[in-house]
């Protein structure tokens, strides 16, 4: 029976037809997407925390409204996504739980510090970069809720990176001081915005079965790939370079060659050493727990309209 | 949060301008339907993709389930004459 079952469902993936949240589907894909989708939530929430370092300290009212947007856009994809994992029939409050307990990642990205402004210009244009790489190609994931929220998210996400380009390049175009402070945050923010595509094909092991699946349609070094060879002429664009001696063209491949990424890096962070880790979880425990009087009072609110509304009926 | 007392969620409809239909557009969690309007504000129109919002509580919608999809749908499969290109007509009449 469940054979049969699974059988259909792979002959419907392959059709590209959209698994809802109703239909059957083996067990092991609502649990890849439960953590991948959780995952992604988890990344747009601790995501504000870098980026909303800096908003009281914007330059210009320009800058901060913009930055105010952004970061109220990025509360927004997580909830789209928080939403999205519940149709799966993971319970919410259990998934925001396991982000504070440390049973769920989310972005290593994260957890490095913002020390300057020029770090602003550098997330939108590339980690914002980054992730709209990785989202307009789960824009045609298999799984239907978490394909529209990334079809609602890559809409608002362009003016991210754009905002992020506009800040590095004043920066790059403005006094030699201006200059070096975008080109330093380049050159903290490259070589994790690549890791933010995850390990190597070759140490993936679940990729295989994720692009069966059609929940991811690319591999990891495909999109890596992707990200290099949009971003370098930016890069170039701006007078700023990009901190890899062994970046090169590669006229027979027609794509970028790159350094050694390093992974151990990567791992270390993954596993909570990195510089910002414990900060961010301790910020989003502090703002459940602080607001749970609050969430409790709006409860206790709504009860009482409930009554009086009875009463008059 | 404990369980118990988690907010209900609420299915989220946009106007997205006058003249057209209310359309679905996700859902959110709130206390009663005022702040789930409120909110709904907030996270789905942004960028003025709304002149109307209507929230219904999820557990009120009723869904017909997907393995009665073929009882409920196939039926119309066979009745193309309810399509217009079924009927022969000539050229010269134009469009019609
Ligand atoms: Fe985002
Ligand atoms: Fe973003």
């Amino acid at each position: 029976m469940s054979e049969e079952l699974e059988q259909l469902f792979q002959e419907k993936i392959d059709q590209d037809i959209k698994i809802e949240p109703k239909d059957w589907m083996p067990e092991r894909y609502r649990k890849t997407l439960i953590r991948q989708m959780s995952q992604h939530a988890h990344s747009e929430i601790v995501g504000m925390l870098p980026e909303g370092n800096w908003i009281t300290r914007a330059p210009s009212l320009r800058r901060k409204v913009a930055l105010l947007a952004k970061v109220q856009d990025e509360a927004g994809h997580g909830l789209y996504l928080y939403s999205a994992v519940e149709t799966l029939g993971a319970d919410r409050e259990d998934t925001i739980d396991d982000l504070h307990t440390g049973k769920a990642k989310y972005s290593s990205i994260f957890n490095y510090p913002t020390i300057s402004w020029a770090d602003i210009g550098a997330i939108g244009w590339l980690v914002d970069g980054a992730a709209i790489v990785n989202q307009v190609a789960l824009q045609r994931t298999s799984y239907g809720p978490y394909a529209r929220a990334m079809i609602r998210i890559c809409k608002e996400e362009s003016f991210h990176q754009r905002q992020g380009y506009e800040i590095t390049m004043t920066l790059a175009k403005g006094s030699p001081e201006q200059k070096e402070m975008a080109q330093e945050a380049l050159n903290r923010w490259w070589w994790p915005s690549l890791m933010m595509f995850g390990p190597p094909d070759d140490e993936s092991p679940n990729t295989a079965q994720s692009i069966r699946w059609r929940v991811k349609r690319h591999t990891n070094d495909q999109l890596r790939q992707e990200f290099i060879d949009m971003t370098v002429p930016q890069a170039e664009y701006l007078g700023l370079t990009i901190p890899d001696p062994d970046l090169k063209w590669n006229e027979e491949k027609g794509m970028y060659d790159f350094g050694e990424i390093d992974w151990e890096e990567f791992w270390h962070v993954v596993k909570g050493n990195g510089p910002c880790n414990k900060d961010r979880i301790k910020a989003r425990k502090a703002a459940k727990d602080n607001g749970e009087w609050v969430r409790e009072a709006a409860n206790a609110h709504a009860e009482k309209k409930r009554q009086q509304e009875n009463k008059v009926a | 949060m404990s369980k118990s007392n988690e907010w209900p969620l609420w299915e989220v409809f946009i106007r997205s301008k006058q003249g057209l239909n209310h359309k679905h557009v996700g859902n959110l969690r709130a206390t009663d339907a005022a702040m789930a309007i409120d909110n709904a504000r907030d996270v789905y129109t942004r960028r003025q993709e709304g002149v109307s919002i209507w929230v219904v509580e999820s557990v009120n919608v009723a869904a017909s389930s997907p393995s009665e999809s073929g009882a409920l749908f196939e039926p119309a499969n066979d009745k193309i004459y309810r399509h217009p290109t079924f009927y022969d007509i000539p050229d010269e009449i134009g469009h019609m």
